[in-house]
């Protein structure tokens, strides 16, 4: 029994030892130490990163791949240092605006994906530097106005526990039941572990892979929305890094990029893990220009040992799969 | 059971694939509590009948009635949503979900898009049904053997509460008294009014299931008649159409015993598929391997052509140990291996290039200059001239091409190189009879002019008149070798079916 639980969950176990492993590092060695403080800044910033994540997840896991993440999180920014202000609109329409704005983009990527026929990687790319284009003509240089109040309230803490590490757990416990239990969470493994067997199931495979889309763009409106929180502006120059990691999170997580096979435990820990690889890599001393080159070393890492079939899911019968 | 109108009825029904007919104006219908088997040759347009009914595709020409209305199913949910329930040859599971998700998925409940608890209990209920309650809900897919995949997918097509449920080979993998099970639990779904079409290759199982059979040949319905009013032979008759004098050249004349053989394998294995092959092919010989699907036969030829990692054991090719395999050495000077390999579509062609661009491309790499070259066109245009190649031109591309105008142009491009040993993989698959029967002409000839040939086919008729011995396959060992007399249908049928001689009961589990 445990070793069969084991066996299934490796993917999501080994990233997580690895995380249990480094976060006790990073705490042991942090002058402040586990203080609600240090807390809150790993934690606001892992959840920045969840976001983007969560957005590249839902693409992949109908085995595509969304170049286009960074992109809405930059616009969905930028949105949101325009309409949540205060003043413009209420907070709470410029919060539906922020995130629809995602949704739409996503939507629309997956329009071109499905309808289109267009290879994801292509498509995303394409409607990326759209999007990417759109945020750099409505704020040319970083700036504008968030609302303050609602950022204290979602950057800060509820009691000693910070605010976004509550959100990141609310979204696992949400995001695992959507994905477990309802026929769509289902339909999208179904899909993206064999396009053919879902089609002969039943499974309307072209919508079910807009929808995924465009909950990956609703996730990256978030992850926009969120950021105008933490830094209270609206920056347009922030969408490659946020591409980049969102595929390096979800790998570390144990995602596969075949398709059909990873949870959102596994992205969150996969985000907290190549946060605190980074927060580990601010406090080591080494020079902050080389940090982008080691980042990129860890997902290339990871990429190879999903290659080396170290977390590959197994199929017993290649030969019938076809 | 007597209803009056029939469940599913065709009217006129045709489907064409480009050039390429799979059905061409059909009637048929079933009617509600009967069993119903369909019978055929590899290519009879079975397959794209039932994929018709399912709604997997939809019919160029003619009208699907159900119930009497006529219907245009564009997905198989709408065709489920009918009653219509098909169980693929292809399985239809999704390897990375549980066994308990592939199955509530296939009848999605309302409950706001999420998946209640009594969805799984039914899931369970009905794997206890048929008899598989030991394959835990909760066990990927991907885990299963290909006998626990057959199970889950006959209780995914019962799970949708089918009025019309369509089996395609559906029972190929499972052993004896899995096979006994799952017919009773369809005798039950018979006599509870539902109508169980099926497709089997296996006599026996048609007999101890059919109340009526339907015999289709070359995209057309045949004839429809109660089980029981014809003999098998009499099936047989109507299933081929065609004596099988025409069909197959003459017998040839035994090879030299003596001669030494051009392919010789010693212990020859491959992970699990093979296990200690070891048989040698004479120049002049056709050598058969037969079986059922996935007992291994196929990768031979795939080992001895070197497309296979990890085959362990010797393979001598004209008395030269053939080590470190790849096609390319295969294909050189020193071996002349041609294979010609199972799917024409994804293996044996590039779709998008053009016919004279495909024929090149085995030669390519061969070395030899502009005169070699030249005289390996010359060859494979001899080659398809003498196959009679319909085509417009040798520039399309040969997704242009009907499947059997295909196959010519893959063992053309192959025999351009003059081998000394080819391989073929299922060459007549799913291809007309009259193309069928220029194959077997040109390998005749290739074998009296002393090629080794080594043939895989799932076609038992053409194992019995092409080849002088045949290897029957069984969970990737030789069950039996057979030869002149010995070389019948009967014979063919129980080695694949891992009967020896005196033991009746073999359970493929």
């Amino acid at each position: 029994m445990i070793a069969t639980f084991i066996r299934r969950n490796m993917r999501v176990l080994i990233p997580a030892a690895a995380f249990a492993i480094l976060f006790s590092v990073y705490i042991g060695t942090h002058p402040r130490g586990l203080s609600s403080y240090v807390l809150t800044i790993w934690s606001n910033q892992t959840a920045l990163l969840a976001f983007a994540a969560l957005a590249q997840f839902f693409v992949v896991l109908v085995r595509g791949i969304d170049l286009s993440v960074g992109a809405v999180v930059a616009l969905t920014n930028v949105v949101a240092s325009h309409v949540l202000d205060g003043q413009t609109v209420p907070v709470f329409v410029g919060v539906l605006l922020v995130l629809g704005t995602g949704a739409l983009c996503g939507l629309v990527s997956g329009l071109f994906v499905a309808f289109g026929r267009i290879p994801a990687i292509i498509a995303t790319l394409a409607t990326g530097a759209v999007y990417s284009g759109l945020a750099l003509w409505l704020r040319p240089t970083p700036g504008g106005a968030v609302d303050e109040a609602l950022s204290d309230a979602l950057t800060y803490t509820i009691g000693p526990v910070p605010t976004s590490l509550v959100i990141i757990l609310l979204i696992v416990v949400l995001g695992t039941l959507l994905l477990r239990r309802s026929t769509f969470g289902l339909s999208l493994y179904g899909l993206g572990s064999s396009e053919h067997s879902a089609e002969l199931t039943g499974i309307d495979v072209r919508w079910t892979r807009v929808k995924a889309h465009a909950l990956g763009g609703l996730c990256a409106g978030f992850g926009g929305f969120y950021v105008a929180m933490v830094t209270l502006t609206g920056d347009a120059g922030i969408a490659p890094a946020y591409t980049l990691n969102s595929i390096a999170a979800i790998v570390l997580g144990g995602v596969s990029l075949a398709g059909g096979a990873g949870t959102i435990l596994g992205v969150v820990i996969g985000t907290m893990l190549l946060k605190t690889i980074a927060a580990l890599m601010f406090f080591s001393g080494l020079p902050p220009l080389a940090q982008p080159f080691f980042e990129g070393l860890i997902l290339a890492a990871a990429i190879a040992a999903g290659a080396f079939g170290i977390l590959r899911v197994r199929n017993k019968l290649k030969l019938f799969s076809q | 059971m007597t209803s009056t109108a029939p469940l599913i009825d065709l009217a006129g029904i045709s489907k064409t694939y480009g050039p390429v007919r799979a059905l061409s104006d059909v009637d048929f219908s079933v009617r509600s509590g009967s069993t119903h088997a369909i019978l055929g040759e590899n290519g009879a347009g079975k397959s794209t009948l039932m994929k018709l009914l399912s709604g997997a595709i939809t019919p160029t020409a003619g009208e699907i009635r159900v119930d009497g209305r006529p219907v245009h199913f564009t997905s198989t949910r709408q065709a489920s949503e009918r009653g219509i329930v098909c169980m693929f040859q292809e399985l239809s599971l999704m390897p990375s979900l549980s066994v308990g998700d592939n199955i509530v998925l296939a009848r999605p409940g309302r409950n706001f898009g999420f998946v209640p608890g009594r969805a799984y209990r039914e899931a369970k209920t009905t794997l206890e049904r048929i008899g598989a309650g030991a394959i835990a809900l909760d066990t990927p897919v991907h885990e299963l053997t290909l006998a626990e995949r057959q199970l889950v997918e006959i209780a995914k097509a019962l799970y949708q509460k089918p009025r019309l449920l369509i089996l395609d080979e559906a029972t190929s993998a499972l052993g004896a008294s899995a096979v006994e099970k799952v017919f009773s639990v369809i005798r039950a779904l018979r006599d509870e009014g539902c109508c169980v079409l099926f497709i089997s290759h296996r006599f026996h199982e048609v007999e101890a299931l059919a109340d009526r059979i339907s015999v289709f040949r070359a995209g057309s319905h045949i004839r429809t008649f109660p089980a029981g009013a014809l003999t098998r032979d009499e099936i047989v008759a109507l299933m081929i159409g065609q004596s099988m004098e025409e069909l197959f050249p003459p017998p040839r004349p035994p090879v030299d015993a003596a001669a030494a053989p051009t392919l010789r394998l010693q212990d020859v294995s491959f992970g699990t598929e093979l296990s200690d092959i070891s048989f040698s092919v004479r120049p002049g010989e056709i050598y058969g391997l037969g079986g059922l699907d996935g007992q291994g036969q196929q990768r031979v030829p795939e080992a001895i052509f070197g497309t296979l990692s990890g085959v362990t054991g010797t393979i001598e090719i004209g008395g030269r140990r053939f080590e470190r395999r790849s096609p390319f050495k295969a294909k050189g000077r020193d071996f002349a291996v041609a294979f010609v390999p199972e799917d024409r579509k994804t293996e044996g062609m590039i779709q998008p290039l053009s016919i004279e661009d495909n024929m090149r491309l085995a030669g390519l790499g061969l070395g030899g200059g502009k005169a070699a070259a030249a005289e390996r066109d010359r060859r494979c245009r001899a080659l398809l001239a003498r196959l009679e190649l319909v085509c417009g031109g040798l520039g399309d591309p040969v997704s242009s091409l009907s499947g059997g105008n295909q196959q010519k142009v893959l063992l053309a491009k192959w025999l351009a190189l003059a081998p000394s040993c080819l391989l073929l993989l299922d060459p007549t698959r799913g291809i007309d009879v009259k193309t069928k029967a220029q194959i077997y002409r040109l390998l005749d000839d290739l074998a009296r002019e002393g090629v080794a040939i080594v043939l895989q086919s799932t076609d038992y008729e053409e194992l019995v008149h092409l080849c002088d011995r045949v290897a029957v396959f069984y969970g990737g060992r030789v069950a039996r070798e057979l030869a002149g007399e010995t070389l019948n249908p009967e014979n063919l049928i129980s080695a694949a079916m891992g009967l020896s001689r005196n033991d009746q009961t073999g359970d493929a589990a």
